[in-house]
Order: C-alpha cells, then structure tokens, then sequence
C-alpha cells in the first residue's frame, strides 16, 4: 500500500463511520408490562418484615454485625452476598420527628432497581445477567456466569454483590422474587409488609398510585394499598403524607422499575441524582461507533501494518546494504 | 424507710390485731404490701412503710360516684383473684358510698353519702367512675334526682384528693364515642381542673390499689403526667414491654387470625395492635392474677388502645396504629455506614512510608540527572 492509497481507505473508513452514527443507541423505554415495586418512605415503620421475609424466602443466611460477640441477630448494614434487601435510616440531629430533613429521621429500602436500561446487562460479556423482555426483570442465570464482576462495577447503585467468601462464588441480587410467580406469590416483602411502604405491581400502576399520593394535601384522610396492586384488597385507612416533589425511578438513568416516595430529599437516603441518559446507552454506542462493521479497527490494524511494514523494510534495506 | 420487713415482723401484737381486723394471715398482708410496693415501683425497703401505713392508719372515707358506666371498673377490683384483694378493698379504705357494694338504699344511700361527707370533710377520697353528660344541661344522668354535674362537683368541693377511675371519667372512654349525644365528658373537664386518672376499660386493680396506698402511705397522690395518669403505670408504651416485641423486631407478622403466625404468637401489629401508641403497664403486670400470658395481647387478641384518648373506642380495632417509638434503635444501618476511625499509630506509619517513597523519588530523579549530566564530563576528561 502506497502513501495514496493509505489516505484513500482511510477516507472511505471516516465516510463510513460517519453512517455508522445513526446506529447510536437511545436509552431504553419501559415495557408496558413491567412489573415493580412502589417504595413509601413516609409509610415505612422500619419493622424490617421486609428484610426478614427477603431472607427466608431467598434462602439466604443471617449476617452478623462485624466483631460481635455474640452473633444473635441478623443484622445487615448493606446488601450483599447474603442480604438482598435492607431498611437503612437517615438519622439527622435529634431526630424529633419522622421524615424530617432537620432534626429527623427517615427509613430508606435499598434494593435492585430493575432499570429500564440497566447497565449490569449491558456490561456483562456472557449474558448471565438478563433483562425479562416482557415484565423487565432483571436477573441472574449463575451457571452462565464466569465471574468477572462486571455487573458490580457497571451498576450505578452498587446492588450485585459478589459473594467472595464462598468456595463457588456467585453473583446475589433482588430478582424480584420471580421464584414465587408460579405458585401464585409475588416480592415477599411487599407481602409482609404491615404498612404497605412496600407495594408490588405493575409499574403503570404503580406510578398511578404515587401520583395520587402526591396529589393529596398532607394531613388529608386518605387510604393505602397494601400486598400486591390489583390483588385482594388490603387497604386501610391513613393520612396523607408531605413528600418532596420527586418520584425518584421515574427519570433516573432512564428510569427503573422500582420507584420511590419519600419526605426527605433522596440524596440524603443514598439515592443520588443521575441523568436521564442511562450508562447502558452511552457505553453501547460508543461501543458501536468504534467497532461498527469492524471498520474502525480494520484502519487502525491497516495503519499499523503500514508503519511496521515501511519499518521493518528501511531495516532490510539496511541491513541489506551493510 | 429503713424499716424492714424483718422489723416489723418483729411486732407480733400489731399483727394479730390486724390479721383479726382483716381475717387474713400475716403472711397474706405482706404479700399484699409487696404486690402494691412493686406496682408502685418503689425500693423494697418501701414495704416497711407501705405495710405500717396499711397497718396503723385511720382507714381513708372513701366515697365512689357511678355516672355513665357499665361497672366494669367496680367488678374488675372485686372480681381479683387474689384471695384476700376485696377484703382490702373494703378494709383498707372505708368505703362510705358505693352505690353497687352499699346495703343501704335509696334516701338511706344519699344520707350516708351526706354523712360521710360532713363528717370527714376535707379529708376523704373520692373516686369518680364514669363519664358526666354536660349537653343540655346534663339532664342525661340523674342520681336520686340529682344532675351527675351538680352531684360530682357537690362530692368534690371538700374532697382530699379526687381519682377518677376508668377511661370514661378519665377522658370520656366509650360513651363521648362519635357522635356523643349526651356531651359525655371526663372528671377533669366536668369539674373544670386536673385529677388523678386511671384510664383502662377497666383498668388494672392494682394500678387503683397502688394509688390508694400511696396516697396513705405518703400522704399525696403518685406522680402523674401531663394526663393525670400515674407515672408508675402509665409511663411506657404497651409496645415496650410487650412480650411479641421480639416478633416485632423480627419481622413476623400475624396475617389474619388463626393463620400459623398468629397460632406461633408472632406480632398482632398488622392486625391492629394499638400497642406502639398505647401508655399502659398491661405486659408487665397483667390481669386477673391468672399467670402469664393473661392480658390481651397475650391471648391472642390486638390491644385497642383503651386507655389512650383518641385511640380506644375511636380508631377502628384493626386500623394500623402510629408509632410513637421516640428515635429508631441504633442498631440500624445508616444511610452511608460510618467507617472505623484509622488509629494515631496507623497514620504515622502511613506518613512514614509515604515520607519515605516520596524521599526516595527524589532523591533518585536527582541522580538521574546527575548521571546524565556527569557522562558528558567523563568524556570531555
């Protein structure tokens, strides 16, 4: 290849590239069959019910309190390998009155988020991790699995969790409880849940029910759901709570399936502001521009094969002559 | 104070006149003291002086008016099952007008109450049960012809101390229920200032008994807060003591009754126990002096909150209640869980090492370039 030739290809592969653009991927919407969780910070009494049920119905074991003597209770700080779900608090000051930024405190679910787009399916390189194509459930296939942690590194919210301390170690997140479908059952902590802070159902629904909260004047007689949206009705009777304007899930990283209502501002309950453009949609079509129609990396091993090669011949010829 | 019950066992005289007066044991009245002493919550060493107070004084004139009522809080006390608890009743104190216990009848009745009030005026006790009608003019409730208003605030003028025993007089209980035809009201609100209360629906004997002791024994009533109600039962929530806390804790929840949950005696908060915004010392001392487990929750049924105003007899049974928890326990993670602290010794060796590296960087760029620049010379000698 001559020294014209090269910047020809070259200008071919740029007007390729150039196409290549409109292959771009745009962040997911939701599937209108999605199903979710509709989390009530406000409601919430933190009982942990949810966390116990989690537990049992996940087949998970107790954690204990690091350096405890006597290891009694289970006592997750976080999630992790053994914990799919926690109620963490937000304490501030003298913690007078519930769901007060000042001088209160507030209870928080920490959970997977079952994103719209979730960039732990993006990331990982075996399919092991899988977005459900009609109600979005994001889960883990752990046989396909080879370990590589992508998925924690990817996840903006941190929720797979590795468990390193077992011989055979795997990937643990919420799945939604979709063990529990066929007979019939759904999320085990929404089923426990006494105050209904934790609502399963489908996320349109669910939407619907926390713009009806939000649109009650706090104090006002109202009722809540409980269990399962569209299930038995278990509602009972409560008073409208004063929330901040935002149903966090709704927008964040393109939205995710477990949407949130709470009376303090979510990021001081962990939940950090994050644009409306998912991780999964940047990452991908940066992926695809660069090695969209393997063009990309054909010029650069072409321009590299030409550097080398005229190297190697000056060597030669050098070599030849000496 | 410093009395013990060793000393006082010592005089024997004393208490054989007291067991004739009581007929019962000496064994039996200091069982009695020991009970009221705990309830109270005061020091052992107050059992001395809770049994000579019992012993010695001048029985307190005791008059009990009944308004708006069932009974209840009259067959409570009397249907104790400790064996000796209505002979107290009607031996520690004198009880001069009672319209359910007395023999007498009609004007009979009204005169001794009259009586009883002359004669010990100013010094007497008298325990209200039941809620006051004031709408319309209390014409609702009527006693020998008598307006229960005018006859309460009559009894009460010249009265030592009023209690007023029940829910009903003690914030309205059941019959100032929505929509409260008859404009029931409490003691406190009928005669316009604060009383002793001792709310329940009936409430536990003992917490009526251990305010009657107290009152002979210290001369006053016990300490009550800002409701009236005695510190010594009504200062913590039912939830506390109760013993489905741990349940609570756990997360296990009784779904509806007779589920396998409610049958393992898990928590009976889903099913509306008003427990978590109930004052009432229930768990811990229980009723009918049957044994454990004997009080409502224990027997398998949520509590209505029938000592709090606004809870019992107003919030539906199996409506949630509110937490009145003061702050979450501190074992709960926080939001961002705080890390251990890194230790003085941790740091300095840290400084060090970075000390060190950083030294050592130095100094080897500086003889790099050295090197580079003493190769030239070396050639140029």
């Amino acid at each position: 290849m001559d020294r014209r030739n090269f910047f020809k290809s070259s200008l071919a592969a740029g007007a390729a590239l150039s196409t290549g653009r409109a292959r771009a991927r745009e962040t997911r919407s939701i599937l209108p069959e999605a199903l979710g969780l509709l989390y009530d910070s406000t409601l919430c009494i933190g009982c942990k019910a949810c966390v116990a049920a989690c537990k049992r119905e996940n087949d998970m074991p107790p954690e204990f309190l690091p350096r405890t003597e006597q290891p009694y209770w289970d006592q997750p700080l976080d999630i992790s390998g053994k914990t799919l779900t926690v109620i963490k608090v937000y304490r501030h000051g003298t913690m007078d009155k519930k769901d007060q930024e000042e001088n209160g405190y507030a209870f928080i679910k920490k959970s997977c988020m079952h994103c719209v787009d979730p960039s732990c399916v993006s990331a990982c390189p075996v399919s092991a991790m899988q977005k459900d194509p009609v109600n979005g459930v994001v889960s883990y296939d752990k046989d396909a699995c080879i370990g590589c942690r992508y998925c924690v590194a990817a996840c903006p919210f941190g929720v797979p969790r590795f468990t390193y301390d077992q011989t055979f170690p795997q990937i643990n997140k919420c799945q939604l409880c979709k063990h529990r479908w066929k007979d019939g059952g759904y999320s085990a902590c929404a089923e426990v849940c006494p105050t209904g802070a934790t609502l399963y159902g489908k996320v349109t629904e669910l939407k619907a029910e926390a713009t009806r909260r939000r649109a009650l004047k706090p104090g006002a007689a109202t009722t809540y759901p409980r269990g399962k949206l569209g299930g038995p009705d278990q509602s009972y009777p409560g008073v409208a709570a004063k929330y901040v304007d935002r149903l966090y899930g709704e927008t964040e990283f393109g939205g995710t399936q477990m949407v949130f209502l709470a009376g303090v501002p979510f990021e001081k309950l962990g939940y950090p502001n994050l644009p409306p453009r998912s991780d999964a949609a940047t990452s991908e079509t940066m992926q695809n521009t660069l090695y969209g129609g393997l063009v990309m990396p054909i010029v650069f091993l072409g321009a590299l094969t030409y550097i080398a090669k005229r190297n190697v011949k000056d060597d030669e010829q050098g070599g030849h002559h000496g | 104070m410093n009395e013990t019950l060793f000393d006082l066992q010592r005089d024997q005289d004393e208490f054989a006149e007291l067991a004739r007066r009581l007929q019962i044991s000496r064994r039996e009245f200091l069982q009695f003291c020991t009970a009221v002493t705990a309830t109270l919550g005061l020091p052992a060493s107050a059992e001395a002086a809770v049994a000579k107070a019992v012993e010695k004084a001048k029985r307190p004139s005791v008059i009990w008016l009944h308004f708006q009522e069932c009974t209840g809080c009259t067959e409570s006390l009397l249907r104790a099952e400790h064996p000796t608890l209505e002979k107290l009743i009607l031996d520690v104190i004198s009880l001069d007008y009672h319209e359910t216990l007395m023999a007498a009848a009609g004007h009979q009745a009204e005169a001794a109450r009259k009586a009883a009030m002359k004669a010990n005026k100013g010094k007497y006790v008298l325990v209200v049960e039941g809620a006051i009608p004031l709408k319309d003019n209390g014409i609702y409730c009527k006693i020998g012809g008598q307006k229960a208003i005018d006859m309460v605030k009559e009894c009460a003028a010249d009265a030592a101390a009023v209690i007023a025993i029940g829910s009903c007089a003690s914030w309205g209980g059941m019959p100032s229920t929505d929509p409260n035809p008859t404009g029931a009201a409490s003691a406190a609100e009928a005669l316009g200032k604060p009383v002793v209360t001792i709310p329940g629906c009936p409430p536990n004997p003992y917490n009526f008994l251990a305010a009657v002791v107290h009152f002979l024994t210290f001369g006053k009533l016990p300490a009550v807060d800002q409701l009236g109600r005695p510190k010594f039962a009504y200062s913590r929530l039912v939830h506390e003591n109760c013993e489905r806390r741990a349940h609570f804790d756990a997360g296990r929840f009784a779904m509806e009754f007779g589920d396998p949950g409610h049958r393992q005696g898990y928590c009976l908060y889903k099913l509306g126990c008003k427990g978590p915004e109930t004052y009432a010392n229930c768990p811990t001392i229980l009723f009918g002096d049957a044994g454990p487990g004997t009080w409502p929750v224990g027997c398998g049924h949520p509590c209505i909150g029938c000592t709090e105003k606004g809870v019992g007899f107003a919030k539906p049974i199996h409506q949630l209640a509110v937490l009145k928890n003061v702050v979450p326990p501190l074992s709960y993670p926080r939001v961002v869980e705080e890390q251990g602290g890194t230790s003085f010794a941790a740091a300095a060796a840290l400084a060090a090492i970075a000390g060190a590296a950083a030294g050592g960087a130095a100094m080897l760029a500086r003889n790099l370039g050295r090197s580079a620049e003493e190769k030239p010379a070396e050639k140029s000698e």
